[in-house]
């Protein structure tokens, strides 16, 4: 089997430059900022809000409202091709005033390049901020995870559920700084909420397409499939 | 004359692929005095015969096969998968949390336990991540080290893959072949750390101890013994043509869905993307190492063992350099901020005393800031996000996992398959369920 093949290589786009190096005596601050962050401030002024370089990485911050609006740009561009969304994040700050941040680590692999971009988030109002999964489909489980952690409602997720804790869950959301680390109920409640979880009903019924012909199924199989039991029994 | 006959389903895949892109398979009859008739393989494209109500099937949490605590809710249609829905969430302890509540070298026996089979290759990109966020920087004799740790871990993760997935697939012997060569580099382990599976084997600015007289000598046994079982595996497995129809064309994610479903390391090499950490944002002197990064073409079960299978060839060599370079010298860094005073002096000079105090009840504080470093694990790229507010506990400590991100593409890579393949798949994708529930 002779089938042409030629992999996908990162830095191709910039084939001049020299090779990455371990990073050395990075500076806390300051240093040669990403270029893509003076870009973003030019083509998004309305959006961009502020950028520096800590630590040899380039935070961009932006507007929560123009996320999507920014990565798509970063993805499509020709000239960025942010094309590997490494992680979705959110940081929340020991002081009460700060607001929650969400954090995307953007990656280019034709340019090799590296960027954080951030968006603060008003502790005060919903938290809601666009969800990037129509661009890259592996923010799907982050951002689920991001919301079960934190809160944090990704307008345009498909699926926005729990992904770490039950969807019975009903202590409040774990990384929170307001939740404590024992959790928020007694040991007592929190046990006696494990005991009464239905294991076998941690899926919806509308998710499965069996669920389309419930109508038609036997009346013993609808009451048990309406208790949480599993088909095919 | 009446003959009862049974059919059973034997993939001989090595024939090629079907127009939707999976193996054939070649259905044969055995009758019952023993005869083996081969029938014309099912003509596909046609609307299956009997129509039926879809099935739910539920594997795991529970269940061998899985990994660990993943349960996969799949419905079927006849025997080929329609959806799967994954749950996973069972091994949730909160790290990230109870990481906050620790300085950052108490955090260190935490990533231990996440990702369990490359516990020392966790320390070593905790302890990169935090000396960034310190603005410390480790002796050479460290850093080589550490790049050792980092190899020998990835050869450990590589080899209970392959163990497991052969056990997953039907084959017990390169199991055993593989556990073998695991327990000497335990044993490596061992003699260094004093631990086997939860090493903590690095501080911030360090390591937790120099290795012992005689421990290159050991490596450097390992090194010659190893590639002769990998040999073993890959003359027993690569050509073999149950292996090869249980695996080709299963999973196939193109380049392009890779890099867009954020896959990484095996997963994402094999899909045909060249993106190595180590080579494209390299630490611990990764660039100057002499190695090769494989490459799979399609995508596929067979491609990700490939790809692995390499890894270990590859990981002996970047041992065999390390070894040969390795320099004398301290193992740890002489910055005051992070290291505690040399033992004699905090017994005998107050100072001293005082120093070691406080680096161990307040704890070493880094400047305001944050890092994310990202380091090539087994599993793909894990990347360890700190952020500090000046105190000696980060008030977050993210961990990217490379298999949680993996794992989320399986819906996507086992619908359309068989239920006998979901278990290839799944096994191909390397998971460790502490670290995807971390």
């Amino acid at each position: 089997m002779t089938v042409p093949f030629s992999p996908v290589l990162p830095g191709s786009a910039n084939p001049g430059a020299p090779a990455p190096a371990t990073p050395r005596n990075l500076p806390q601050k300051g240093g040669e900022p990403n270029p893509t962050a003076a870009l973003i401030a030019q083509t998004f002024p309305a959006l961009f809000v502020r950028s520096e370089v800590i630590w040899g990485d380039t935070n961009v911050y932006v507007h929560p409202h123009g996320v999507s609006e920014v990565v798509r740009w970063l993805h499509d561009d020709p000239s960025q091709q942010y094309d590997y969304l490494s992680d979705v994040t959110a940081v929340e700050f020991r002081d009460a005033e700060q607001p929650l941040e969400v954090v995307w680590h953007l990656r280019s692999l034709p340019h090799r390049r590296f960027i954080r971009l951030k968006a603060s988030l008003d502790k005060r109002a919903p938290l809601v901020v666009d969800s990037v999964w129509p661009i890259y489909k592996g923010a799907d489980w982050l951002e689920r995870e991001c919301y079960d952690m934190f809160g944090i409602t990704f307008t345009g997720h498909p699926d926005l559920r729990r992904i770490l804790m039950w969807e019975s869950y009903r202590e409040g959301y774990p990384l929170r700084k307001d939740f404590p680390l024992r959790g928020r109920f007694s040991r007592a409640e929190q046990l006696r909420q494990a005991l009464s979880i239905t294991t076998e009903g941690r899926y919806s019924m509308e998710e499965l397409s069996v669920a389309q012909a419930f109508e038609d199924l036997p009346e013993d199989m609808r009451r048990r499939l309406a208790g949480g039991e599993r088909t095919g029994e | 004359m009446a003959t009862t006959t049974r059919t059973v389903e034997v993939a001989l895949g090595t024939a090629g692929v079907d127009a939707e892109g999976r193996a054939v398979r070649t259905p044969m009859t055995v009758t019952e005095n023993g005869q083996v008739t081969t029938l014309e393989p099912p003509a596909m494209g046609t609307a299956p015969e009997l129509e039926g109500e879809h099935m739910l099937i539920n594997i795991g949490p529970q269940h061998p096969a899985t990994h660990g605590v993943l349960r996969l809710v799949l419905e079927l249609d006849g025997e080929t998968v329609v959806r799967c829905i994954p749950h996973i969430g069972y091994l949730h302890c909160g790290f990230e949390k109870i990481g906050e509540y620790r300085q950052y070298n108490q955090v260190i026996p935490w990533t231990d336990r996440e990702d369990y089979l490359n516990s020392i290759g966790n320390n070593v990109a905790f302890s990169i991540g935090a000396e960034r966020l310190f603005g410390v920087e480790v002796p050479p004799r460290c850093t080589v080290l550490r790049v050792i740790a980092a190899e020998l871990s990835r050869i450990i993760s590589h080899l209970v893959w392959l163990g497991t997935t052969c056990i997953d697939l039907g084959a017990f012997t390169p199991f055993l072949w593989s556990f073998q060569e695991r327990e000497n580099v335990y044993n490596l382990f061992e003699s260094w750390i004093g631990a086997r599976l939860t090493t903590t084997a690095t501080r911030v600015g360090g390591m937790a101890a120099d290795i012992p007289e005689g421990w290159t000598d050991q490596l450097r046994h390992f090194i010659r013994s190893f590639p002769k079982t990998v040999d073993e595996c890959d003359r027993m497995l690569t050509k073999n043509g149950i292996w090869v129809g249980r695996t080709t064309a299963l999973g196939v994610m193109s380049a392009d869905e890779a890099i867009n479903y954020g896959l990484s390391g095996p997963m994402l090499r094999a899909s045909g993307v060249a993106y190595d950490v180590r080579k494209d944002f390299p630490y611990l002197d990764y660039e100057t190492y002499d190695f090769d990064v494989p490459v799979g073409s399609n995508g596929d079960v067979y491609d990700r063992y490939l790809v692995r299978v390499e890894e270990l060839r590859q990981s002996t060599r970047i041992l065999q350099q390390a070894l040969d370079r390795l320099p004398d010298g301290p193992v740890n860094t002489d910055d005051h901020r992070v290291i505690l005073p040399p033992k004699n002096r905090a017994m005998s000079d107050m100072e001293s005393m005082i120093h070691h105090f406080k680096q161990v009840m307040e704890g070493p504080r880094p400047p305001i800031g944050e890092v994310y470093v990202p380091v090539e694990s087994p599993k793909g790229e894990k990347g360890y996000y700190f952020v500090s507010d000046g105190t000696a506990k980060p008030v977050r400590w993210r961990i990217r996992p490379p298999s949680y991100v993996n794992l989320s593409a399986i819906s996507k890579m086992v619908e359309g398959h068989l239920l006998s393949d979901v278990i290839a798949i799944n096994a191909s994708i390397d998971i460790v369920m502490g670290e995807i529930d971390r």
